[in-house]
């Protein structure tokens, strides 16, 4: 049987790396995204305005305003007048968020009161406003903790905040792992599904099917490339990860592999079954399309699962995607044990036997 | 077909003229048109003919204004192609070899999107839209996607569109192939209504019959200008030369091989159980003995056809040596049944594809399936060879059901179909791997077979080149090649030769005469009726139905009636299915 397969495997790397233009299609998305999107895809919150409306005219609205400007998060502090201001300010998206002191700000903290201090924030870039509203609270906390220091106000309780697995927030180190789960899935699904739709469009593939090979071969000498092309991919994101942008490998190179297997296994699932219902390349184009966009949607990589609705939580669980960006960050970041990275692959065993069983189905049936 | 009536009065001068054309593409490469100088006039056809790669298509597009000659002048109507585009391409009408249908459009809005482009509109389209419908016979099907219509159907709606701006020239590159001997003939009856109202009709084509019917040819040959007048001049060099053997005893494949070895014999084919020879110039006759034609055998001198001055300008056909039948074994399963179709039934829906179709093909037979767009001839070729499963019935090959062990049975065919599926963008020598390695030769075994394929078909040279860029000829070489590699002992053929001129075809058929004589068993459908006439047997297909079966001799007899007394191959097609009643 493996002696049939082999000439397929063989046949569809020949077409994929023969001519330069395909192999520039294999390598380009893969360059390209390690460029840009480390650079691109932060979620820290750099360069932005924070605009002040400063009805105060005592020392603690001066300090802590001196405060914000010193702050990395914010490039600028404008001044702004009056409450027209402010909502000009908001409104023409010059400022991300904007700080109200109260007229008696100062002299309730003089007092012991705690006054309270208005904030507000752009709705439209809610993600941005909630990071630097972060950035605000840090700001103004420090500044309580140190009056309180100095003995001229009670103590809040100190929290202190450490995050484990990434303690410096770098956020190469959230972005890259999941890379290497995001890009390979592009490749890998592409591969598979318009390699079965060029057959059909040129007759060749009724040459095959004319041939001994029976469809589950054929399905079989597709597979195979696809998730070659996945793991060299992965490879070459995984390295660039660890060599360039110097994020630490820590756990099993060969969990994460033998996750990686069958994580491509139940892509090359949905590839096959997308290209079993197709006719040509460009509906298994957007049969592809119509699949990544809510896989990436659903996967976690860009908005937490646990903040969706139930219903779509139940979803994401046939997303492989969703299991595989857990296991590769959690073997890159914190050696994840082989129990779990276990409890992850299972879902993605089951997400392979459902599609691959339905594209050998859909396969048959189109036949008969 | 009908004879082209032409009555001088409405020749006019010639509308369109070429002066001493010149093509080369890229530096250093043979001129694809070199040294031409022709007219194409108005109110005839005149035919453009010529092996693959002639430079047929290249002049037609130089008169469209498609691209420019290297040197030399053109002109259509008094205006230069490329100066004077605009006005050209007004009274140019072009249709390309698969015009550009939009196949989830319906005839209608293809016609539509058509008088948009060619700015037809108000009154005057609604009359050209009535006018074209009639004409093309399509005002039933307007509703219908040009997708779902049959190939004639398509290439009608093609010709509609290409009718719509009225154009003084009407360019038509191979606006016959893969179309049926019916719809061919509405074709033709179409552009000559065309022509004789003053039209010039530029017809490229590789079907030589209807080069017969055009008031001049043009003959191009790697790019230069063999031949350029009647056809009947043509003809007439070879009126002499042409001999009809009848009453062979013994297998006719294997005469017309010892025919084709003997010098005195330029060209031959099988025509039903006789075989056709064409002599060289000033020849002898062979006597019946060097043919070892057995006892019965007569000559008797034939009429002769285009096709025989065209093979004799070319300089005689490719011999009848096929190389490949030597390195193939043979096959020990002569006269047993090999391939059967029992009752076969496909439905789509509630259409009904193959309606109980019933025959048996014995070893070493040639069996050919014939009949219009969309009869039901594909679907039942697509049954025997396990493309498509039968909703009832049953289809064996060498005993086996294809329905119960597919992979077992498709080991014994060999498959070629119409559009050469080969892997473009793999080498020859990759392409040669690849189809060796799925039939399951491997080492030594298919290491011999790759070379011994390199060195039937020349490869050599080509080994490293893809497939893609094949000349035409060679394409069809190695899909044969990959089809035989693996010594079937059945070959399946689908629309083998369609598109391809009647050198590469014969070549093509001697490769495959000579396999059936070791035994080989093939099934073939076709539109080519000199192909139909290879055939030890053929089985009609229309509307679903196996109409009639029999030799080609058996189905000309059949067809005779007071009228029609000696029907060729495509009298004896039009005929019988039209006598099916509806």
């Amino acid at each position: 049987m493996f002696r049939r397969i082999l000439p397929l495997v063989i046949k569809e790397l020949q077409m994929l790396l023969g001519d330069p233009g395909g192999r520039r299609l294999l390598i380009m998305p893969v360059v390209l995204q390690l460029l840009l999107f480390p650079a691109a895809a932060t979620l820290e919150v750099k360069n932005n305005v924070l605009a002040v409306l400063n009805q105060d005219s005592g020392a603690a609205s001066v300090e802590l305003i001196q405060r914000f400007s010193l702050a990395q998060a914010f490039s600028k502090v404008l001044r702004v007048e009056g409450q027209a201001g402010l909502t000009a300010a908001i409104e023409g998206q010059e400022a991300l968020l904007a700080v109200v002191f109260p007229p008696d700000f100062s002299r309730h903290l003089e007092t012991g009161l705690n006054p309270s201090i208005q904030v507000i924030l752009d709705g439209r870039r809610s993600n941005s406003g909630q990071i630097a509203l972060g950035y605000v609270n840090h700001i103004l906390e420090t500044y309580q903790r140190e009056r309180a220091d100095a003995g001229t106000a009670p103590k809040p309780v100190p929290i202190a905040v450490r995050h484990w697995f990434n303690p410096n927030l770098t956020y190469h180190w959230f972005v890259l792992p999941s890379l290497v789960a995001t890009i390979t899935t592009a490749s890998t699904l592409i591969v598979t599904s318009l390699s079965l739709a060029r057959e059909r469009e040129h007759g060749t593939f009724d040459q095959l099917l004319v041939s001994p090979l029976t469809p589950e071969l054929i399905m079989i000498g597709k597979a195979i490339p696809a998730m070659l092309v996945g793991t060299v991919q992965g490879t070459i994101i995984l390295l660039a990860g660890i060599f360039i942008y110097g994020v630490p490998f820590q756990g099993s190179a060969f969990l994460l592999y033998a996750s990686m297997f069958f994580y491509l296994l139940a892509l090359v699932g949905f590839g096959l079954f997308i290209s079993s219902i197709c006719a040509t390349q460009q509906q298994a184009f957007l049969g592809v399309f119509c699949f990544m966009m809510p896989a990436v949607l659903l996967s976690g990589f860009s908005a937490p699962i646990e903040n969706m609705p139930e219903w779509l939580q139940l979803i994401t669980w046939a997303d492989p995607l969703r299991h595989f960006i857990v296991i590769v960050k959690g073997v890159f970041l914190k050696d994840m044990g082989a129990m779990q990275v276990a409890e992850h692959t299972l879902p993605l065993l089951a997400i392979a036997a459902a599609t691959i069983t339905a594209a050998a189905i859909s396969f048959r049936r189109r036949l008969a | 077909m009908g004879v082209a009536e032409l009555s001088p009065a409405m020749a006019s001068g010639a509308i369109a003229q070429l002066r001493n054309i010149q093509k080369t593409f890229g530096k250093g490469e043979k001129p694809a048109l070199a040294e031409l100088t022709a007219d194409v006039f108005g109110g005839r056809i005149t035919g453009l003919v010529g092996p693959d790669g002639a430079g047929k298509t290249t002049l037609i597009r130089l008169l469209a204004g498609l691209m420019a000659p290297s040197s030399g002048t053109i002109t259509v109507d008094g205006s230069d192609p490329i100066a004077d585009a605009d006005r050209v391409r007004s009274i140019v009408g072009y249709m390309p070899q698969k015009f550009g249908l939009y196949e989830d459009l319906t005839v209608a809005e293809n016609l539509d999107l058509y008088a948009d482009l060619r700015n037809v509109t108000g009154q005057y389209r609604k009359e050209t839209f009535h006018r074209l419908l009639q004409f093309t016979d399509l005002a039933q099907f307007t509703g219908r996607p040009a997708g779902k219509l049959s190939g004639g159907m398509k290439q009608k709606l093609g010709l509609a569109c290409t009718l719509l701006g009225k154009p003084k020239v009407l360019l038509l590159d191979e606006a016959s192939v893969g179309v049926d001997p019916i719809s061919r003939r509405e074709l033709w009856r179409m552009v000559q209504a065309l022509v004789s109202e003053g039209m010039a009709v530029l017809w490229s084509t590789s079907y030589l019959d209807e080069a017969e019917l055009c008031a001049d040819v043009l003959l191009l040959n790697e790019g230069r200008l063999l031949f350029n007048g009647p056809p009947k001049e043509l003809t007439d060099r070879v009126k002499d030369r042409c001999r009809l053997v009848r009453g062979i005893g013994g297998s006719r494949r294997q005469v017309l091989a010892r025919a084709l070895r003997l010098p005195e014999v330029l060209d031959g084919v099988i025509q039903g159980s006789n075989i056709r020879l064409l002599l060289r110039n000033a020849a002898r006759e062979p006597s019946p003995a060097d043919l070892n034609a057995g006892p019965e055998a007569q000559w008797t001198s034939g009429p002769p056809r285009f096709e025989d001055g065209f093979i004799d300008i070319l300089g005689g056909g490719p011999g009848g040596h096929s190389v490949l039948a030597e390195h193939l074994p043979v096959v020990p399963h002569a006269g047993e049944v090999v391939i059967e179709a029992r009752e076969l039934t496909r439905k789509f829906g509630s259409f009904t594809a193959a309606d109980h179709v019933h025959f048996q093909v014995r070893g070493g037979e040639i069996f050919g399936l014939l009949g219009p767009n969309g009869a039901g001839k594909s679907t039942t070729f697509k049954m025997m060879c396990g493309l498509l499963v039968p909703t009832s019935g049953l289809a064996t090959v060498m005993g086996i059901d294809l329905k119960q062990s597919a992979s077992e049975a498709r080991q014994k065919i060999g498959y070629m179909a119409q559009k050469f599926s080969l892997y473009g963008s793999l080498t020859v020598g990759q392409n040669l791997q690849f189809f060796a390695g799925i039939y399951g030769l491997n080492g030594a075994r298919k290491r011999e077979a790759i070379e011994q394929m390199i060195a039937v078909f020349s490869f050599g040279p080509l080994i490293q080149t893809k497939a893609d860029e094949l000349p035409l000829g060679f394409k069809q070489r190695l899909a044969l090649a990959c089809a035989v590699m693996h010594e079937p002992p059945l070959l399946f053929l689908d629309e083998p030769t369609s598109g391809v001129d009647p050198v590469t075809r014969r070549e093509f058929w001697t490769h495959i005469n000579g396999a059936v004589e070791k035994g080989v068993t093939v099934m073939v459908t076709t539109h080519f009726m000199d192909e139909a006439e290879y055939c030890d047997r053929i089985g009609l297909v229309y509307r679903g139905k196996l109409i009639a079966t029999g030799t080609p001799d058996a189905l000309k007899k059949m067809a005779a009636r007071p009228g029609l007394e000696e029907p060729t191959m495509e009298d004896a097609f039009i005929e019988l299915v039209g006598r099916h009643p509806d």
